[in-house]
C-alpha cells in the first residue's frame, strides 16, 4: 500500500503528541524543582520584590541566569552587568535554537516564537529526541508544546511555592540561605573541571574575579568571565583535535 | 517593584528571548561560527567560578577569610568534593549546607 494512503496514526495526534511531551518532561521538572523553591526562597533576601520574583519566572524563564541575578541584585551590581551576564549565560540556547531549525522551520512565526521564548536545556533536551525519531508525525511541535508548558507551570508553581515558604518563615532568611547558590555554583562547576582548558578557564576567571572585585557595578565578574573563557581558548590551542570534556 | 527591578527584568527579558528566537527567525541566513561554539564551552565554568571565589574566600566582601574557620569556604568544599565524585548535584548542595551550619555553630 502507497505511503501517501495510509490513515493518520492516532499516536500522532495533537493532544497525545502534546500529552507525551509532558510525560517525557516530568523527570526534568523534578530535577527542575528543588531549584525553583531555592530561587523563590532565597529571592526576599536577594532584595527582590514578591512581584519581581514572579515575574522573573514568568517572563524570564531562565533558571541559571535568575540564579545569577539574584546574586548580582543582591551585590548591587549595575542594570547592564546583569543583563550582559544573562545573555552570556543564555547564549548556549542559540545553540538549541540553530540545532532545531530544521524542525521548526515549516511553522509560524508566532508558534516559533512561542516555542523560542520556553525554550529550555530541559525541553531542549527532550525535545531533540523526539524530533529525531524516524517517525514521520507532522505534529512533532506539539511534543514540544507539551514539554514547554510542562515546564514552565512547574518553574511557576515551584517559585511560588519557595516564595511563600520564605515569607511565612522569615527566620528561614537568617539561617544563610544565600549560602545555597555557592553549593549550587560549585557544585556545577567542579565536575566540569575535566580537562586542562576547563580548569584554567575556571581559575583564571577565580583570579581576575578577585583582583577586579571592587570595580563598581560588578563589572569585574564581566572582565572575569571573559578572561576566563578567554583562558580557556588558549589552552585549548588551535582548532584540531580537542581534549575530552 | 521597582523601576530598577522592572528594568533588570525586562532587560533579561529581553537578552534571553533575543537569544533563544535568533536561529528561529534568521533561518538559515546565519551560521554558528566555530570558534562561538568553542568559547561557550568555557562560559558557564567561567561565570560561576566568577560569581563563587569572592563569595567563598571573601564572605563579608571586604576581609580575606584564608582560614578553618570561613564557614563558606568549609561548605563550599564540602560541596565540590561531593560533586568531583559524581555524587548527584543535590546531594553536592545538601552536604556543603550541612557542613556550612555545622561550621557557623562551631567555629564562629
Amino acid at each position: 500500500m502507497p505511503e501517501l494512503a495510509a490513515p493518520p496514526d492516532p499516536r500522532h495526534s495533537r493532544s497525545s503528541e502534546f500529552w507525551s511531551g509532558v510525560l517525557d518532561t516530568l523527570p526534568m521538572m523534578l530535577g527542575a524543582a528543588p531549584f525553583g523553591l531555592i530561587f523563590g526562597t532565597l529571592a526576599a533576601p536577594s532584595g527582590l520584590s514578591n512581584g519581581g520574583t514572579l515575574a522573573m519566572s514568568l517572563i524570564v524563564f531562565a533558571g541559571s541566569s535568575q540564579f545569577i541575578a539574584l546574586s548580582l541584585l543582591a551585590g548591587k551590581a549595575s542594570l547592564l552587568v546583569i543583563v550582559l551576564t544573562t545573555f552570556i549565560v543564555n547564549l548556549r540556547h542559540a545553540l538549541y535554537s540553530a540545532s532545531l531549525l530544521p524542525f521548526v522551520a515549516d511553522l509560524s512565526q508566532g508558534w516559533r516564537a512561542l516555542l523560542a521564548f520556553w525554550l529550555t536545556d530541559e525541553t531542549f533536551a527532550v525535545v531533540q529526541l523526539r524530533y529525531g525519531a524516524d517517525d514521520t508525525s507532522p505534529n512533532k511541535h506539539w511534543f514540544q508544546l507539551g514539554s514547554s508548558l510542562a515546564m514552565y507551570t512547574n518553574w511557576f508553581a515551584w517559585t511560588l511555592m519557595g516564595m511563600l515558604l520564605g515569607r511565612t518563615m522569615p527566620q528561614l532568611q537568617h539561617l544563610g540561605l544565600e549560602f545555597a547558590m555557592a553549593a549550587t555554583f560549585t557544585g556545577i562547576v567542579v565536575p566540569l573541571l575535566r580537562s586542562r582548558p576547563m580548569v584554567a578557564a575556571a581559575l583564571v576567571a577565580a583570579g581576575v574575579a578577585l583582583l577586579c572585585r571592587d570595580l563598581p557595578y560588578k563589572l569585574g565578574l564581566m572582565l572575569a568571565a571573559c578572561a576566563g573563557v578567554g583562558a580557556g581558548m588558549a589552552l585549548e590551542g588551535r582548532p584540531g583535535p580537542k581534549e575530552a570534556p | 517593584m521597582n523601576t530598577r527591578e522592572l528594568l533588570v527584568i525586562l532587560g533579561m527579558t529581553a537578552v534571553t528571548f533575543g537569544v533563544r528566537y535568533s536561529f528561529f527567525v534568521l533561518g538559515d541566513r546565519v551560521a554558528f561560527p566555530d570558534w562561538m561554539r568553542r568559547a561557550l564551552h568555557y562560559v558557564p565554568v567561567a561565570v560561576l567560578t566568577a560569581i563563587v571565589a569572592p563569595m567563598v574566600l571573601l564572605p563579608d566582601g571586604t576581609h580575606w577569610q584564608l582560614n578553618w574557620r570561613n564557614a563558606w569556604l568549609a561548605g563550599a568544599l564540602t560541596s565540590g568534593l561531593m560533586a568531583w565524585r559524581r555524587l548527584h548535584l543535590l546531594a553536592a548542595i545538601g552536604g556543603g549546607m550541612a557542613i556550612y551550619f555545622v561550621w557557623r555553630v562551631l567555629a564562629t
